[in-house]
């Protein structure tokens, strides 16, 4: 188990964070994050061809670079920092891996380039309006016809759904049940069938579609009814990507938090000279600092493939949602009513920790899978 | 003094409104008769259009006012801490020019006390007023000026002398908000609300007889101001008359009260509706979850707590005992119960809490809450500043050494550009 990263891995990591300080600028966040597709393509094709970021997590024989879940999650840490407004998460993340993980190889063959490219954006549906992270709660129906198969069902939270020319939709057996007879299946995001539409997102840089599927007809990645054990694990891989993520976030809230209680003066002294303000900033760094240690033991050991990723992913994910959302607070705590505008950046991080502490599960609900694992 | 009693002021209220109340007179011709009767302020002094009672008997009037369904003088939004303060510290000059029309609701005040450079430190106002031999010539910026957009006077604190004590320089002004020299922005919420404004002033005017109390003396005056703040007299008034209410005046009413109490739409959210748990856990089959069960508990425990504590600190003011320290708790236990709620709250709402709007749980009330909550510990006092109240003035514990005694000339602070 390696405890720090290589001098490539910290060169790689100073290359994206020098292209994000100056591609996205919180000025260029909030600019994005008003638009319908929230995204700028000309960033996206610089980060593409100049970075190769969306090839990182994609092997060299399907167009990326082979790299694994420790580099996916370096990228991850500065994403979040900067808040880039980009479809990273939902294509290289989501659906490349859920690709990977069930696809067969003349699939793979056919999907992957595109994506690595950064050519064709992807994205994967689970989660129906139920709202529920775990594959039991799909209800989505895959009925086979002559030559292939029709998707009837809704999803919601898809991330992106709007943008991706191409669907990755978890959709089960007519008639079935539970973890069993769940597949994996593709579409063109604008399928015949399809009905796409925005939903309002309270983090305004991620953006979520619900689509409703009727009859749509869809192509099978794999085998039928084989998608749960890939499904998992493209679900873990997420968790640790979004952990790293996560304390990105976290560690950028806590710099601007010292930032601010370093420079601000009340009552003739800087406010961060009072002890309630120090402990604040002391308590934040202990939070984002074992969060980070979760996030990148779970990196670590998922790019091992250890049998215990998925416990390690969920409690990635647990420990930093609950960072980023104690962060984000202390934050706007220690900005006082400065903190509490729209003009400062604070409630755009705040935004992002609320939505990502409950994007792909709670923290509760991660905790729960850890215990299942570890517990018993 | 008239022998007050209870029965008294019943009868003589009841028999007032019942030759008098009109629900189709015009508002301000039924609150001018108000003021000129004492019925409108009762525990004003009776030069100053009251009666002069007791507190303590103004529920008495309420109540008779509530039975005829009669509308009262305004009350809502800042006004009624400009009144308080005027009487206190105003001249009759200043009683004469400003408190019928804060009763008959034609002028609407703000408060321009918070600064960029201080918020805690509200003494550390740096708002210039320098004195030009005609007028009091003002410049400078506020911030947090709740309905400073549709006001026609402002309650200033603002920096006389640089030289003495901070606390000792500034003075307190009533300022004409209608003036080229003002200039109000409106201050966005990361809410979406623009509920406050921030206030520029270049050059503004205010004419002599417009200081309130003597220059130098600001600090003092503001005191009174916030203390009716804390004591409930601002903001948020609402009516709670029932019963029909048709007939000119109430549809004046109605658009005043819509006016002035529209930066206020959120503010129950920010507190974080411990009223909704229970349903919405219900609604969401949540209810049954051992783990969220157990949360919810434990916030009904912490509400109803301070809720009692609450009740404690005002039965032992209405027997006339010393405020106990349970009395300067509930600041605090309030910013506690808004932290617990959110965070309830999300557990109920699960994946919809990455959803806003009318789509999103409670027609958005949820989401609203979750990016409310954290007024709560900053607003009117930040937790920080809470707790070292009740540390140093409840438990008597050693101050903080202080690094702002000198000259306010001298003391370090930031620039506001
Ligand atoms: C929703 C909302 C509504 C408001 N409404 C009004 C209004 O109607 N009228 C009005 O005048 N103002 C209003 N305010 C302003 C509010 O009173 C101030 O924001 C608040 O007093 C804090 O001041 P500040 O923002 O300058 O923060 P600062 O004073 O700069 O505080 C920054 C941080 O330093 C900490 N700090 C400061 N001093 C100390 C200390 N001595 N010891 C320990 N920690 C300290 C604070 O706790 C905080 O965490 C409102 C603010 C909000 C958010």
């Amino acid at each position: 188990m390696d405890y720090s990263f290589t001098d490539e891995q910290e060169q790689f990591r100073s290359i994206v964070q020098r292209f994000l300080k100056e591609k996205s600028p919180t000025s260029e966040v909030r600019r994005l994050m008003e638009t319908e597709e929230g995204y700028d393509p000309n960033v996206w094709r610089q980060l593409s061809e100049d970075l190769g970021l969306p090839a990182i997590p994609i092997p060299e024989a399907y167009g990326g670079a082979g790299f694994g879940p420790v580099e996916l999650g370096i990228v991850m840490e500065e994403l979040g920092r900067s808040l880039l407004c980009a479809p990273y998460f939902s294509s290289t993340v989501l659906a490349a891996n859920a690709i990977l993980n069930t696809a067969f190889e003349s699939q793979k063959l056919d999907l992957l380039p595109a994506i690595a490219s950064g050519e064709r954006l992807a994205t994967l549906a689970v989660t129906e309006p139920n709202g529920r992270w775990d594959a039991a709660g799909i209800e989505c129906i895959a009925s086979p016809t002559a030559d292939g198969f029709q998707l009837s069902g809704t999803k919601s939270f898809v991330l992106d759904g709007c943008l991706a020319d191409l669907l990755v939709v978890v959709a089960r057996n007519p008639g079935s049940a539970g973890f069993e007879e769940l597949s994996l299946f593709t579409l063109a995001g604008n399928a015949d069938g399809v009905t796409r539409r925005a939903l309002a997102p309270m983090d305004a840089t991620r953006k979520l579609a619900h689509i409703e599927f009727n009859n749509a007809q869809a192509t099978l990645l794999g085998d039928l009814g084989a998608g749960f054990a890939p499904l998992s694990k493209t679900l873990d891989q997420a968790a640790v990507a979004l952990a790293n993520e996560m304390v990105g976030g976290a560690q950028a809230l806590l710099e601007a938090a010292i930032e601010y209680a370093k420079m601000r003066m009340q009552f003739g002294r800087a406010i961060g000279s009072f002890q309630a303000i120090k402990h604040k900033c002391a308590d934040m760094l202990l939070d984002v600092e074992l969060a980070k240690s979760a996030a990148y033991h779970a990196a670590q050991v998922a790019s091992e493939d250890d049998p215990d990723t998925s416990a390690l992913a969920s409690l990635a994910k647990a420990a930093a949602s609950d960072a980023y959302v104690r962060t984000a607070a202390t934050c706007i705590q220690i900005h006082g009513g400065i903190g509490f505008t729209w003009d400062n950046d604070t409630h755009l991080w705040f935004k992002r920790a609320k939505s990502s502490e409950a994007f792909l599960g709670l923290p509760s609900y991660h905790r729960e899978l850890l215990m299942q694992q570890w517990g018993g | 003094m008239a022998d007050f009693n209870e029965e008294n002021v019943r009868r003589d209220v009841r028999d007032w409104l019942k030759a008098n109340w009109d629900p189709n007179a015009k508002l301000v011709d039924w609150r001018n008769k108000l003021a000129d009767s004492g019925w409108g302020v009762p525990h004003w002094p009776v030069e100053w259009y009251g009666k002069g009672l007791p507190v303590s008997l103004g529920q008495v009037v309420d109540d008779e006012f509530a039975r005829a369904n009669a509308v009262g003088v305004a009350k809502t939004g800042i006004r009624m801490l400009a009144a308080a303060t005027l009487l206190e510290h105003g001249s009759d000059f200043h009683k004469d020019r400003f408190l019928r029309r804060i009763l008959t609701g034609e002028d609407t005040w703000c408060q321009l006390f918070s600064e960029p450079g201080s918020g805690s430190d509200l003494a550390g106002a740096t708002t210039r007023a320098d004195f030009d031999g005609d007028n009091w010539i003002i410049n400078g910026q506020k911030l947090w000026t709740t309905s400073a957009h549709h006001a026609q006077f402002g309650l200033l604190l603002a920096r006389t002398d640089w030289d003495e004590p901070k606390h000792k320089g500034l003075s307190y002004f009533v300022l004409a908000m209608e003036q080229s020299g003002v200039d109000v922005q409106p201050l966005r919420q990361m809410n979406g609300h623009a509920s406050f404004n921030q206030v520029f002033f270049t050059d503004a005017k205010i004419p002599p007889e417009h200081l309130v109390s003597t220059e130098g003396n600001g600090w003092q005056v503001a005191m009174t101001t916030l203390a009716h703040e804390r004591r409930g007299a601002g903001g948020l008034h609402g009516t709670s008359r029932e019963g029909p209410r048709k007939g000119n005046i109430y549809d004046e009413e109605r658009a005043e009260i819509a006016t002035v109490m529209e930066p206020y739409k959120w503010y129950p959210q920010r507190a974080g509706r411990v009223d909704l748990i229970v349903e919405r856990a219900k609604a969401t089959g949540t209810i049954t979850d051992s783990h969220i069960r157990q949360e919810i508990a434990k916030l009904l425990i912490l509400s109803k707590s301070a809720e009692w504590t609450a009740r404690r600190a005002r039965a032992a003011q209405q027997q006339g005992r010393p405020q106990g320290p349970e009395g300067s708790l509930g600041k605090l236990a309030a910013s506690n119960i808004a932290r617990a709620c959110a965070h309830v709250h999300t557990l109920i709402t699960q994946t919809d809490v990455m959803l806003t709007g009318q789509e999103s749980p409670l027609g958005g009330t949820i989401a609203e809450i979750l990016v409310s909550v954290p007024a709560t510990s900053i607003a009117g006092g930040t937790d920080e500043i809470q707790r070292n109240i009740i540390s140093e003035r409840v438990l008597g514990m050693p101050k903080e050494p202080r690094f702002d005694t000198g000259p306010f000339r001298d003391v370090p602070r930031n620039i506001v550009t």
